[in-house]
């Protein structure tokens, strides 16, 4: 008969459900990306993850590890798809394919694997690819649908990608620009708010741009995972209140500092607050080490945003945060049951 | 989810105080509930080990071939935590010999076989119908006598808990939450045996004299909170105005002493420490109805109810069986349909899998459980820890198991310690949640059993060495005495014989030559001892005194190699001050022969 240690049942979550959970909840935000910045979005999640998926296999295989056993747990899959959420749509074939070497080879297997990577995979690739190659990863976002003369099909999209930018110039140009947080960066400084907030991306109320409702899409499939108890709601809500609180304690001087809804729904405050700041591998532990954090990682985003070069920081505010992990973890052990309160 | 539960205020709730963390596994509880308890009939053979409770292992106090009463006395408890092991039938004692038994280690422990006669004739009992008129010690002799034992799981002998200084205790709490999955042998003792309950409760009470007696149970078990309530109508006023019945909500583990006691009164049991610490007493359920039959009834215990469940079995239910019945037996007569994949004894979250199901059932038998693999499947391989804290979430006891599982893995035991390994109770919510499937208990337990073993190790290494030292001292001490009275005795001859030369010093000339010689031979010995003054001695003599060196060289240099290392100097001077003297003999020698 066999003899094995209490407990004799098991629960009814397996990794592979928490990835594909994870996976599911980044779907409407999905969606809504490719119904107003195009096709580009797929073709770079499609790339992302095939490239992952052959990578991972072969460094299995050169590690001598079940290929099978570690390929389907879904966790190479999800780290493309984030990476690929957050590239530009437009930009070259070989963005997401160098994207996902990096996050997968480097950040992932060079530590061990599936659970042993300090830093957010994902966050590393697409940190190699914004220092290694800023003007693809600047340039290329997708005009919004309304804005653009003409809606840009699959294939338009996958024409660019592949063929790139010296084929189709004028396309290219018609069909790019840049994100919200850069535009109002750069203009804020060269003249006011005021005009800013004249250009079309914000004055026609940006409902109609879309960042805002990938945003909130986002936030809703984030809630869906604090509901089904995938993610514990400490890492967000501590990167949302810190951020939101230093917006709100700057936003006096409108000329110099953005304002709170833009630090919030524009660029990848919500995707990273709920799908990548949450990466459990990468993060703290505790309850309260998570609080600690996430605010941090807000913070970071805010100083980063505000006084930094770069016009969004999320990448590097995970990554910054990823280093203090151990160290919250240190210190923010909690009080277990009957322990002596210090 | 705290936040949620801070939100809904939880702490201004009445009746119950939430504890952190715990799950909701499927209870299963259903299918053994069918049926009112039923008695298992007599058998032809009972094993009675002799290990049934926490403690002394009781000793055996019949012989092969004596006739035995139910209820007789057959191991005597030793020591002062134990409890006697009694006959659970009458009959003939046909072996008194080591059997396995029920124990997570597959131990072999002494038991003691009775064939029954088939007669259950009970030894003389003396029931106490008057039991409040009796004394605190006679009522404590009479538990202790009657072997009683937590029925909850732990097996911890009553009397001894019971015996506890009375003074600042104060409240009783009544476990009767049951919240391991399958098991419902204290939901049936409640429904259909609750006035026992109650007299148990009666029985505790006269010892203590609480100020309240919490009775928990979880708000699943409908019919049972039905018979508490109607149980509690008999009481006496007094006592009644002092009892609360509290439905706490139904989250595993709920029943765990500690979680408890934290659901009931909101204080925590302080870490290495007994509920006796906060004036409070815990009991079980059985283990109370237990106290009454033995107080009052003179019925020691001889049997439990078991609960027999699991998709194999087509007979489940709950069932009094008399303690030392063969397993085997017991799930046979359920209905067990093929070689079962499992057995365990107890739950799914806590118990343990038995290796044989020829074993006795002991007084800890609450449950066996016979689960088939689509009931209970076998866990697939475990997948690395992705550190998504689930097990941190459903931790009761606040702790981290993720971190203590990579500080078990890596052997970092003091890491283990300081993030609190010893407070976990290894209820297994971690590893129920893990998504990677990772055996978390596990990990904990073997962690736990090395640190003890190494901190055993390292007392006994300590002992020992403490022992070293002082025999080394000794012999020192020894040696220098010895040295002492040598002194003391050359110093004496060399006074008489200084007075006998003296005194005819000037008679003759062979006289002063003996002056002369005992005079070289002092100053001989005021130098090296080993090195006398070689003038006047023969090669024999020389030959004689090089042997005699060199053995004692041979020693010494026996004595270096096994010599600690704080010895070793000395030891080594020792020795190449004896080579000296080997080659200053040698060298004479040489010049005497030639």
């Amino acid at each position: 008969m066999l003899v094995a240690s209490s407990p004799h049942t098991i629960g009814p979550v397996s990794v592979q459900q928490v990835m594909f959970r994870v996976w599911l909840a980044t779907l409407p935000g999905f969606a809504a990306l490719i119904w107003f910045f195009g096709w580009g979005y797929l073709i770079n999640a499609l790339l992302a993850v095939s490239t992952a998926l052959v990578a991972e296999a072969i460094i299995l295989r050169l590690r001598r590890r079940p290929i099978l056993f570690f390929l389907t747990d879904g966790s190479a899959v999800l780290t493309a798809w984030l990476l690929a959420l957050a590239l530009p749509p437009l930009a070259p074939w070989w963005i997401p394919v160098i994207g996902a070497l990096a996050a997968i080879v480097f950040a992932k297997h060079l530590y061990g694997g599936l659970g042993n990577n300090p830093f957010n995979p994902a966050m590393v690739g697409y940190a190699v690819l914004l220092v290694s190659f800023p003007v693809e990863m600047t340039t290329r976002w997708g005009m919004p649908a309304a804005l653009a003369s003409e809606a840009h099909s699959l294939a338009e999209a996958a024409q660019v990608i592949f063929a790139g930018l010296r084929v189709e110039q004028t396309l290219v140009d018609g069909m790019t620009m840049a994100t919200p947080l850069d535009v109002y960066k750069t203009e804020t400084a060269l003249t006011s708010a005021a005009v800013v907030r004249e250009d079309p991306l914000f004055s026609a109320g940006w409902r109609l741009y879309g960042w805002e409702w990938v945003s909130l899409l986002y936030l809703l499939g984030g809630v869906v995972l604090i509901w089904q108890r995938v993610i514990s709601w400490h890492t967000p809500v501590a990167v949302l209140a810190s951020l939101a609180l230093l917006a709100l304690v700057f936003s006096w001087a409108g000329d110099q500092y953005m304002p709170i809804d833009l630090h919030l729904l524009g660029g990848a405050t919500m995707l990273g607050a709920f799908f990548i700041a949450t990466d459990p591998v990468s993060s703290a532990t505790s309850n309260r080490g998570k609080l600690i954090y996430g605010a941090g990682i807000g913070v970071l985003i805010y100083v980063i945003r505000t006084w930094g070069n770069y016009p969004d920081a999320v990448a590097f505010a995970v990554l910054l945060m990823n280093f203090a992990a151990p160290l919250i973890d240190h210190y923010t052990r909690p009080r277990a049951y009957g322990e002596q309160r210090t | 989810m705290n936040l949620m539960r801070l939100l809904r205020g939880q702490a201004a709730e009445p009746g119950w105080f939430d504890f952190p963390g715990g799950i909701h596994p499927p209870d299963n509880k259903a299918q053994s509930l069918q049926t009112p308890i039923a008695e298992f009939p007599l058998q032809a053979q009972y094993v009675v080990p002799v290990n049934q409770h926490i403690g002394a292992l009781a000793v055996p106090c019949v012989t092969v071939g004596d006739q035995v009463l139910t209820g007789q006395i057959i191991a005597e408890a030793a020591g002062f935590i134990s409890a006697p092991a009694h006959a659970p039938t009458s009959g003939t004692v046909t072996a008194i010999e080591d059997r396995p038994v029920p124990h997570p280690s597959g131990l072999t422990v002494t038991c003691i076989v009775i064939q029954a006669d088939g007669q259950d004739t009970w030894r003389p009992r003396a029931p106490w119908p008057d039991w409040p008129a009796r004394s605190h010690a006679d009522l404590l002799q009479r538990l202790q006598e009657a072997g009683v034992t937590g029925l909850g799981g732990a097996s911890f002998p009553t009397a001894v808990k019971l015996a506890a200084d009375r003074a600042h205790i104060d409240t009783l709490v009544v476990n009767g939450a049951e919240c391991e999955p399958y098991i419902t042998a204290d939901q049936a003792l409640i429904r259909e045996r609750a006035p026992t309950l109650y007299r148990g409760i009666e029985v505790v009470h006269k010892l203590y004299d609480f100020q309240r007696i919490l009775i928990g149970i979880e708000d699943n078990k409908p019919d049972a909170i039905a018979a508490l309530h109607a149980g509690l109508q008999a009481l006496p006023e007094t006592l009644r105005q002092r009892c609360e019945i509290r439905v706490v909500p139904t989250r595993y583990p709920s029943g765990g002493e500690r979680q408890l006691i934290w659901l009931l009164t909101g204080r925590e049991v302080p870490s290495g420490g007994l509920p006796m610490d906060l004036g409070m007493l815990c009991h079980n359920v059985g283990t109370l109805a237990a106290v009454a039959d033995a107080v009052i009834e003179d019925r020691p215990l001889i049997s439990r109810i078991t609960t027999l469940t699991g998709d194999h079995l087509r007979r489940q239910g709950n069932i009094e069986v008399r303690l030392g019945t063969s397993i085997d037996a017991l799930l046979a007569w359920a209905g067990l349909d093929t070689a079962p994949e499992r057995l365990i004894m107890g739950g799914p979250m806590m118990g343990f899998a038995l290796n044989e199901p020829g074993l006795p059932l002991v007084k800890a038998t609450n449950c066996l459980l016979v689960p088939t693999e689509q009931e209970l499947p076998t866990p697939p391989p475990a997948k690395p820890c992705i550190r998504c804290g689930h097990c941190e979430q459903v931790c009761p006891a606040s702790l981290l198991p993720q971190q203590l599982m990579w500080f078990a893995q890596s052997r970092e035991w003091d890491k283990a310690e300081q993030h609190r390994l010893f407070d976990c109770i290894e209820c297994g919510a971690c590893a129920y949640v893990c998504p990677s499937h990772i055996p978390l208990v596990q990990y904990y337990r073997a962690a736990k059993g090395t640190i003890h073993r190494e901190k055993a190790e390292h007392q006994q290494a300590e002992r020992a060495r403490i022992r070293f030292e002082a025999r080394q001292a000794r012999l020192e001490q020894e040696a220098a005495e010895k040295e002492a009275r040598r002194q003391q005795r050359a110093q004496a001859a060399k006074a008489r014989q200084s007075e006998s030369a003296t005194a005819v010093d000037k008679a003759s000339d062979p006289v002063s030559e003996a002056v002369e010689r005992a005079k070289a031979k002092r100053t001989g010995e005021q130098g090296t001892p080993n090195t006398a003054p070689t003038a006047n001695l023969s090669a024999e003599q020389l030959q004689a005194r090089l042997d005699q060196q060199r053995d004692r060289l041979a020693k010494a240099e026996a004595k270096l190699a096994d010599a600690a290392p704080e010895h070793r100097k000395a030891m080594q001077m020792t020795v190449s001050k004896l080579q000296q003297q080997i080659q200053k003999t040698e060298a004479q020698l040489q010049k005497a022969e030639s």
